[in-house]
């Protein structure tokens, strides 16, 4: 399990381009995070867990569909770390996986409304399906 | 001045003012928008995983087509800005990427990351000058109070995108002046609508609009203008009951111009 772990922590690590090693748990990127109230891991969690290589507990987690890819914890962390791009990189990680889509073409009629943008369904089709 | 225009999905579609009102105005300007006959969409989202290779081709070959054209790519939609400049960066300082995206398109002269890409925004800053807009402006919006909503995709992450100050960013407010109206400073500005969970999580994109609104409000704002089609549909569908009315950057600007 141990080899198992820090394997997936180095695919964590290359697909997100992040050295999670890099942070020094200041918690910043969690106080600025626009969800944090809706997450049970927090930005400064993703990044420790994904050092110790707990990978399933993300992947698994409710925080990982909270995350707004809005960057402010890329553009406050003061050891660069990019917390985002790990939320990605682990959101990318399940949705390759088998049966593991978040949203269907069928699910799309029941969430358009008039005014919905184009961008709001291809971009859906980009984050939440492979 | 003549450039490259990328519209993008939505501006073909639902954000059909943003797309007129920056032709319009960008005539009254005299600068010519080309827009290419055969653009594709840009992906909308960027893909920040660093071994999503096709996710990236569309946006590259938008950035060939313009390199080849010898012109500029002008953006409006805060999204397509997002995804062609951060693509382009890859293409220009990731060796691995760019072997890959070269290697899968098989072009005639390899791109590596040589188009500029600049937003509607810093055309009007950079290549024209907010002083010569003021000088073109025929009608000022005198009187009106207008809070500039940057969101998050132009301005972050700032080392790549290059747009602003991230923290304390002043070109739509310089914008503003330069219409004659005056800008209202709110801490929320810069900060997310939520407008990325806007299908998958109504309640938490609601929270995000109603506190981008709340404070535009609070700060004594009558009207806010946006860059982004995305960012306009979710603070207007989310950002409460008593929300303020949003409209495009160029909508205003085609006002004043006296071109709308």
């Amino acid at each position: 399990m141990v080899h198992k772990s820090l394997e997936q922590a180095c695919l964590i690590m290359d697909r997100s381009g992040v050295d999670t090693r890099k942070c020094m748990m200041c918690g910043k990127c969690s106080a600025t995070c626009p969800a944090f109230d809706e997450m049970d891991y927090h930005p400064h969690q993703f990044v420790k867990m994904v050092t110790e290589g707990d990978i399933e507990s993300l992947l698994s987690s409710k925080s990982l569909w909270k995350c707004l890819s809005c960057f402010a914890c890329v553009e406050r962390c003061p050891r660069g770390v990019e917390p985002a791009n790990v939320v990605e990189a682990l959101r990318v990680t399940l949705l390759r996986r088998q049966g593991e889509n978040y949203i269907t073409a069928d699910d799309i009629p029941g969430l358009l409304d008039d005014k919905l943008p184009q961008q709001a369904i291809v971009s859906a089709f980009r984050k939440y399906k492979k | 001045m003549i450039y490259t225009y990328y519209p993008g999905c939505t501006l073909k579609t639902k954000a059909k003012d943003l797309d007129l009102y920056a032709r319009k105005s960008a005539t009254a300007l005299g600068v010519t928008l080309e827009e290419p006959e055969d653009w594709q969409c840009c992906g909308a989202v960027y893909p920040l995983a660093r071994d999503e290779i096709a996710t990236r081709l569309s946006a590259v070959r938008t950035l060939v087509s313009a390199r080849d054209n010898k012109r500029a790519v002008v953006t409006v939609c805060s999204a397509c800005h997002h995804v062609l400049v951060r693509v382009n960066d890859d293409m220009k300082n990731d060796a691995d990427m760019r072997g890959k995206v070269n290697r899968y398109l098989e072009l005639e002269n390899e791109y590596g990351g040589e188009t500029e890409v600049i937003h509607y925004l810093t055309m009007l800053r950079d290549k024209i000058g907010f002083d010569e807009i003021k000088k073109k402006v025929v009608k000022p919006l005198e009187g009106k109070k207008i809070a500039a909503y940057y969101g998050c995709m132009l301005l972050r992450p700032s080392k790549i995108m290059a747009f602003d100050d991230a923290e304390n960013p002043t070109i739509i407010e310089d914008f503003i002046k330069a219409l004659g109206a005056e800008p209202v400073i709110y801490p929320f500005r810069n900060e997310c609508c939520g407008g990325y969970v806007t299908m998958s999580d109504k309640s938490l994109a609601k929270k995000a609009a109603g506190k981008v609104m709340a404070s535009a409000k609070d700060n004594g704002a009558e009207l806010i203008i946006t860059a982004c089609p995305l960012c306009m549909y979710n603070l207007d569908a989310n950002g409460g009951a008593d929300k303020l009315p949003v409209r495009y950057f160029t909508e205003l600007l085609a006002e004043a111009l006296d071109v709308k």
